[in-house]
């Protein structure tokens, strides 16, 4: 074993496995820590804009679009301010049936809801494609 | 009021990106709530079910093709941004390099081992964990290195004469051993946990066995220990798991006169083979239309597969089909080509990558009930 690598133990009992375990949890937990999301300046309870720190187009635009697919919300943009800046600003105005937190978090679960429905149709649509392939080879 | 159901044509026309000669128009997506006045286009999980579908074209190894129709561009998009920028694979990240007397110097040779793509049991690398690297701001920040976080890799190779090489041999490769080096002579050495997670068939290995690291001479030598950990591509491109990740959308082709004779072969020579094919006029035809009446037994042009269309546009150019022909492309049939450089299989990084947004998704709720407290 190369002198640089310290293995943390090399004892493989099943008590070790559960305490890699724990470690995973927490060093997520970490992660989840940094994860802020920033009310800007001169919000009130039905328009707000918030910043994410560390994302950019990939969540900006499909949660944008998850926001606009909620009737009560009147408008919802995204930008990032500037490009050497990994931050992305969220715009929303509600009407007042919801305020704009509500309506963010909704589009957050929306968005969960969508990736849910993908996995289970890609998977059956792929699981059949390959079945179908395998009795084509054979045939 | 129950809300208004636009027409089928009207759904359709709304499907419809439209490629006109020099423009392309239609190209927003109008399916909010609001935009259309008292239809409903509030998001609903169901109806978001029924209308989505996928067909699979190609599922190998390396390379998938599959239709994912039903589906707004900001999310099909953010599936192919995540699929190449924040799915995580391993690959070698820091090169210690005990002796070089290679004439390729220590610092390019580091940087064409971080790109060899690597593979192993997939059941290891998803137990592997990221490797923290710290900040210069906090000393000690970093992780401690485990057999969860890196993996180590060797090199050590020196190149000999060839003794029982022929005398007027030229070739270096006989004339001497391990005159080149390729990704192949690159060796895991499992610590800890590994020995069970990547063991024989799982070890990590480059994908490629046969590219060309370096070339050696008599008496140089390369010996050097890598330190391989788990990133992302926003961080190094060595760390996408793709070659190339894209879509584009189905292309559509509709014939709004009939296009007939020779007129017909100059329309299929406008677009890729197999795209446009040739029938002859029936009876029926010209029964039904009177623009092919008298045309009976001659060539007209249908539109056989526009899948394989490159939407060149061609056919606008010639005067003959003016106002004949409309082109388009459907704004919700993304046609998915993902390649694998090989760590994990085509169709799993696209699962990757739904996972991948739908944790992005849960961090940031997590990050929202912070924000209320």
């Amino acid at each position: 074993m190369p002198s640089s690598v310290h293995s943390q133990d090399n004892d493989q009992s099943m008590l070790d496995a559960q305490a890699q375990n724990q470690e995973h949890i927490e060093q997520d937990e970490s992660v989840l820590e940094q994860k802020r999301i920033v009310v800007l300046p001169g919000a009130t309870d039905t328009a707000a804009s918030f910043q994410f720190e560390g994302e950019g187009h990939t969540l900006g635009n499909a949660l944008r679009y998850a926001i606009m697919k909620n009737p009560e919300v009147e408008f919802c943009g995204y930008t990032i301010p500037h490009p050497s800046e990994s931050k992305m600003n969220i715009r929303i105005q509600t009407y007042d049936s919801t305020t704009a937190v509500e309506a963010l978090e909704k589009g957050l679960d929306t968005l969960m809801e969508l990736c849910d429905v993908v996995t289970d149709k890609f998977t059956t649509a792929r699981d059949t494609f390959n079945a179908e392939q395998a009795d084509r080879m054979e045939s | 009021m129950a809300p208004l159901v636009p027409s089928h044509e009207e759904l359709e026309r709304r499907r419809m990106i439209d490629v006109n000669a020099e423009t392309v128009t239609n190209i927003p997506s109008t399916d909010f709530p609001g935009h259309w006045p008292g239809e409903s286009h509030e998001w609903s999980v169901d109806r978001f079910r029924d209308g989505f579908r996928v067909e699979f074209h190609q599922n190998k190894q390396f390379e998938a093709s599959f239709s994912l129709i039903g589906l707004d561009a900001s999310i099909a998009n953010a599936f192919r941004r995540i699929v190449m920028a924040e799915v995580p694979t391993l690959a070698i990240e820091w090169v210690y390099v005990h002796n070089n007397t290679s004439v390729i110097q220590d610092e390019v040779l580091a940087q064409r081992l971080g790109l060899i793509p690597l593979q192993g049991s997939v059941e290891g690398l998803n137990w592997m964990q990221w490797y923290n690297k710290g900040s210069e701001d906090e000393p000690g920040s970093a992780s401690e290195l485990a057999d969860y976080n890196t993996v180590v890799l060797r090199l050590d190779v020196e190149c000999t004469k060839n003794p029982n090489a022929a005398r007027d041999e030229t070739d270096p490769r006989k004339l001497y051993k391990n005159a080149h080096i390729y990704a192949k002579d690159i060796v895991f050495h499992p610590v800890g946990r590994q020995e069970q997670f990547f063991s024989d068939e799982g070890a990590i290995r480059a994908v490629h066995p046969d590219i060309l690291v370096a070339k050696l001479r008599p008496g140089q030598k390369i010996e050097m220990e890598m330190h391989c950990i788990k990133g992302i591509g926003a961080d190094h491109a060595k760390f996408s798991p793709v070659a190339t990740a894209t879509y584009r959308l189905m292309p559509d082709i509709k014939i709004l006169r009939p296009i007939i004779g020779e007129d017909a072969k100059k329309f299929a020579k406008c677009f890729p083979k197999g795209v446009i094919g040739l029938e002859s006029i029936t009876a029926e035809d010209e029964r039904e239309n009177a623009e092919y009446r008298g045309h009976s037994g001659e060539l007209k042009a249908v539109v056989r597969d526009a899948f394989n269309d490159t939407v060149s546009r061609e056919c606008l150019r010639h005067e003959e089909f003016q106002g004949k022909v409309k082109l388009g492309r459907f704004r919700d049939h993304f046609i998915f080509n993902i390649e694998s450089t090989g760590q994990f299989d085509s169709d799993i990084l696209f699962l990757e990558s739904v996972k991948v947004l739908k944790l992005k998704c849960a961090r940031w709720k997590r990050g929202l009930t912070d924000l209320l407290r």
